[in-house]
């Protein structure tokens, strides 16, 4: 299907000196500095341990990241580019090119894991599994749908729950494979990965909520019955998804608290509260650790025993000392 | 040379100037945090977002929170308005304690900019949340801070 590509009506230069919207800066900033390319991941460094799970093991990984690879793809050529015409200030024109680009980075990403690690017989079954399996198809022409609407924030929306929620079921495997010490070089590829999705969705819900403030009460409604249901369609169909890849490996049910836990933060990205209560987003502890060191740590100094806790003095240090 | 701010003005609840209060938080345009701190339902006084707004003073022991957007280059965790703020003093020396904000997928740099000034000042680093945090972490942090300042001298 080939629908009239929509462009931009009139461009003029973009000037970096005169910003309207400093968040626009402060992102192209973060992205630029967190740039990366697969080939500086020692991938190759993860073949003796591929070579260690079974036969079941390493067709759900090769899935997985088809399944993560057509996401990337739709991202990169058709998500972040429809978005470029509903821009408010050149600058985020700009800094949706990176995000297009950055997500066609990260779809090539998974050909190099694939080429490190499996042969091309193994890599063709896998591709075609991603154009068969139902529930992933679904996902994608849900997502494609809403981009091909006529509506910036529904687009916003859509572009967001993507971001910020449908790559979960994915990601959750390399951090499984990573708390147990399997294919950690691939997962560092990944938690790469992970970390510009987290900005791009944090961007892209900002950018939503700006657009949300113009609107009338009516409207507001509106959209956020609109956001909730296609919520609820995604989710139904992730667990669906989820289904198909976790249950032959027993994992379906800790994956769908990583959804539920990524479901509420991609509805905070977009303003939303979240809409899963604590006791279905209890994330199993050895995944978050994956994901980031620091979050399994026991931080909750209020329900900390307080006597444990000797609360440092304040030193009295320069000003020379803030240089951070 | 830090200016000096303007002690007449609204000490609670304006962006600029000195503040008898017990939350100190730096929110950036997306005003994540300062969602927060509002649902926190305490006095607050946010950092100034501007170079050319008047710095902020603290006038009592307060708990700061402060988000990390980041990951990539360290060194850059630490927003500079927080580093402006924090190069006073007279604010280094009521700090009793950070609050960080961010995000997990930041990986390692989840709420790192909580952990550098927690031990650049010695005080706990008392909560983690994500993005303007949820109903628990709201409860957890209110009822927590009620406790701790209780225990102060």
């Amino acid at each position: 299907m080939i629908d009239k590509l929509k462009l931009v009506s009139h461009v003029d230069a973009i000037n970096w000196n005169k910003i309207e919207d400093e968040k626009d800066v402060e992102v192209w900033n973060r992205l630029v500095n967190n740039f990366w390319l697969p080939e500086k991941i020692p991938l190759s460094n993860d073949v003796q341990s591929w070579n260690t799970l079974t036969p079941v093991e390493q067709q759900l990984t090769m899935r997985v990241f088809t399944g993560l690879t057509l996401l990337d793809t739709i991202q990169g050529t058709v998500g972040a580019v429809s978005l470029i015409p509903d821009a408010i200030t050149p600058h985020e024109e700009a800094v949706y090119t990176n995000i297009a680009f950055m997500e066609s980075v990260h779809a090539k990403s998974y050909s190099s894991i694939f080429s490190t690690l499996c042969s091309t017989k193994e890599i063709d079954e896998a591709f075609r599994w991603s154009t068969e399996n139902v529930n992933l198809q679904k996902k994608a022409s849900i997502v494609m749908d809403y981009y091909q609407g006529d509506d910036p924030l529904k687009r916003k929306v859509a572009s967001t729950l993507l971001e910020s929620f449908l790559f979960y079921s994915g990601f959750y495997l390399p951090m499984y494979w990573s708390s147990r010490a399997k294919l950690t070089n691939t997962a560092d590829l990944i938690r790469l990965i992970i970390r510009d999705e987290a900005v791009h969705g944090y961007y892209i819900g900002y950018k939503f909520q700006k657009g949300l403030e113009k609107e009338t009460q009516e409207r507001r409604d509106e959209i956020k019955d609109y956001t909730f249901n296609l919520m609820f369609e995604l989710y139904e169909n992730e667990i669906q998804y989820t289904q198909d890849l976790y249950d032959a490996v027993g994992l379906t049910e800790d994956v769908k608290k990583f959804l539920h836990y990524n479901a509420n933060k991609a509805l905070m990205n977009l303003g939303y509260e979240p809409m899963f209560p604590k006791a279905v987003t209890d994330v199993n502890p050895a995944i978050l650790s994956a994901l980031s060191p620091n979050a399994d740590e026991n931080h909750d100094f209020f329900s900390g025993s307080g006597s444990s806790y000797v609360i440092g003095k304040a030193v009295n240090t320069e000003d020379d000392d803030w240089d951070f | 040379m830090l200016l000096q701010a303007d002690s007449t003005r609204e000490s609670t609840t304006g962006s600029t100037g000195s503040a008898a209060v017990d939350i100190i938080y730096f929110s950036s345009l997306s005003g994540n945090t300062k969602r927060f701190v509002e649902k926190l339902g305490r006095p607050a006084a946010r950092i100034p977002l501007y170079p050319k707004d008047a710095p902020l003073v603290a006038e009592r022991p307060y708990v700061l929170v402060v988000p990390t957007y980041g990951g990539g280059i360290e060194g850059s965790a630490v927003p500079k308005q927080v580093i402006r703020f924090l190069n006073d003093e007279r604010n280094r020396a009521l700090i009793r304690g950070v609050i960080g904000a961010g995000n997990t997928n930041f990986g390692e740099a989840f709420c790192l900019a909580g952990d550098i000034i927690a031990q650049k000042c010695g005080v706990p680093h008392m909560y983690r949340f994500e993005v303007f945090g949820t109903p628990d972490d709201v409860a957890t942090v209110h009822e927590g801070l009620e406790e701790f300042w209780k225990q102060q001298p």
